[in-house]
């Protein structure tokens, strides 16, 4: 699983109500239905995935997030989370507005533009970075609205929404310690715990 | 080895009836003192028997959902793709049941059977039925079967309506309810295309006010036509071009000649209008049509969908089909979302298609991939 997938884990009380925003083939969900009892229900707009996940005998529900999540009722869930997803929908802004409104808390992971490879690729050969991490060219990526770490506090500071806690995680354990002292230039991926101003 | 035997087939199978003798109250407020039900089964009853789906068939379905009748029979049964050994409800796991409902035209107790207070058939003085008449008298086939709980009610169309009214009459008789094409309720112009397909039948001078089977006729022109409008409505613009275009079946409309000009459209829909009436029940059709009509999944629950779906227990699936104007995916997002808010668990798949309504009843890959993915569950969970 996923680096960022087992740090969200904790975060999650057993037996809690869980909406897995992109949720993939549901591996997550099925994870936290196995080892957390919780009630899940993933989005997802992947055929294949789709179909995966519903073998698993998950809930899965087939919705964009770009045209938005009004059928979900007010704090209806226990927890939201959206991994490795904020950048490639269309308003990243108001997805995390409808995760804090659905949800009493969320989690939000994203891979950090901000660390210093990207910075070097970007400084030393101007071209837009492109690891085994993000693979793809600037013209055919799904993630379109990459951020940084302070890039998405500021925003978060903006909209009032509460960061409940965070985590960094670098390449490796050395680097996650750089991590968490300077997330904006070592973290790879940032995973915040957020909610609705109380 | 014959086709109708083959691996992927259940085969030959006999439709059984039930006699149920026990008056059914029905929802008009009259009931019916007795009534048979003709059915089909494919597959085997397990020992604890909690591997029973129900098959809830819609407008103009009927029993005979797989397999054949008999060597000779040309076509299988109306979901042989999705029925049999190895398919998506799969009879090595399942035992399936698959009956026509009351009011039908098939074997079942309906308008054109007789009447054993007048010894004449039925006719227009057939009580009308609701939805939830057809989900009361497939409990107690359920009863006879000895099936106290179904492992999963499966319906396109109308008959997602059954399955989403078992799912709220009988909660603890359901585990999992699948429900395909369907919707809470009709839209004002879904009755009235059924409106229209109504009053083409009675419009038949032929028809006698629904009499017409004890003068020994049948008001064929307007069941035909009464056909011909739904078959419009169950198929999309896109299906309807690609199929037919505006290719031409006879005639010609070069400058000069005054042929007599026949669509290839045109022909086709009199073919399905008049193999349609040769084969169904005027009578029959305007109580299937008007117990659509009368379909409201929240009705007693205060018009609010998710009261109603807290009333279930049971998990769901969803499914539509983008060209589907009749039962858009707009009316399967709104059951969704009311599974959603009633926190039941729900999934739910958006197949693509062409094929309008009608997607429903045909061998798309996806849609089979995603019942299969379903039922896979069910077993687990049963």
């Amino acid at each position: 699983m996923r680096p960022d997938l087992s740090h969200i884990e904790r975060w999650i009380t057993p037996g809690s109500r869980v909406l897995d925003l992109a949720c993939g083939n549901g591996e997550f969900l099925q994870f936290l239905q196995d080892e957390r009892q919780v009630r899940g229900m993933g989005l997802e707009i992947d055929q294949n995935n789709i179909t995966a996940g519903i073998a698993r005998g998950l809930s899965i529900v087939e919705q964009d997030l770009d045209q938005g999540l009004s059928n979900f009722p007010n704090q209806s869930f226990d927890m939201v989370v959206m991994a490795h997803a904020l950048q490639a929908v269309h308003f990243p802004d108001r997805i995390l507005d409808e995760m804090v409104r659905i949800g009493r808390e969320c989690v939000v992971t994203f891979p950090n533009f901000g660390h210093w490879r990207c910075r070097l690729h970007l400084g030393t050969r101007g071209r837009m970075p492109v690891s085994s991490f993000m693979p793809h060219g600037w013209y055919n990526t799904p993630n379109i609205h990459f951020c940084t770490v302070r890039d998405f506090e500021i925003l978060c500071r903006e909209k009032g929404i509460r960061i409940v806690a965070r985590d960094m995680v670098g390449d490796s354990q050395r680097s996650s310690l750089m991590a968490t002292s300077w997330p904006n230039l070592f973290a790879m991926t940032a995973i915040y715990r957020i909610a609705a101003k109380q | 080895m014959s086709l109708h035997n083959s691996s992927h087939s259940v085969g030959l199978v006999t439709p059984q009836v039930a006699l149920f003798d026990e008056p059914l109250a029905l929802a008009c407020g009259r009931s019916l003192a007795s009534y048979e039900l003709v059915y089909e089964t494919y597959g085997e009853l397990n020992d604890d028997r909690s591997n029973a789906v129900l098959i809830c068939h819609a407008l103009s379905g009927h029993h005979h959902a797989a397999g054949y009748h008999s060597e000779q029979d040309k076509r299988p049964g109306w979901w042989n793709e999705c029925i049999g050994p190895g398919k998506a409800i799969d009879t090595n796991r399942f035992y399936v049941v698959s009956l026509n409902n009351l009011g039908g035209c098939h074997g079942s107790t309906g308008p054109s059977t007789i009447n054993p207070q007048t010894g004449k058939p039925w006719g227009p003085l057939f009580p009308p039925l609701r939805v939830r008449d057809w989900v009361n008298s497939q409990a107690r086939l359920a009863d006879l079967l000895g099936i106290e709980c179904w492992a999963a009610i499966v319906g396109g169309s109308l008959g997602g309506m059954q399955a989403m009214r078992w799912a709220l009459e009988y909660p603890q008789r359901v585990k999992h309810c699948l429900v395909i094409a369907s919707a809470q309720k009709l839209s004002a112009q879904n009755i009235a295309f059924n409106e229209i397909a109504r009053q083409a039948i009675v419009s038949d001078s032929k028809f006698a006010e629904g009499y017409y089977l004890d003068n020994n006729e049948i008001p064929d022109k307007g069941l035909a036509l009464a056909r011909m409008v739904g078959h419009i409505t169950y198929l999309s613009d896109d299906a309807m071009a690609s199929k037919f275009g505006r290719d031409l079946r006879s005639g010609t409309l070069e400058v000069g000649t005054d042929d007599s000009v026949e669509f290839q459209v045109e022909s086709y829909l009199r073919y399905q209008g008049s193999r349609f009436s040769d084969s169904f029940d005027a009578n029959t059709y305007i109580l299937m049509t008007r117990a659509l009509d009368y379909f409201d999944l929240a009705r007693e629950y205060n018009h609010d969908p998710v009261a109603a779906f807290r009333e279930a227990t049971c998990s769901f699936l969803v499914v539509s089909f983008s060209s589907d104007w009749r039962f858009s995916p707009q009316r399967s997002q709104e059951l969704v979302d009311a599974l959603i808010a009633a926190d039941r668990p729900v999934s739910y798949a958006e197949i693509e298609s062409n094929d309008g309504h009608d997607a429903f009843l045909l061998p798309i890959p996806r849609y089979l991939e995603v019942i299969s993915a379903y039922m896979t569950r069910v077993e687990e969970k049963r």
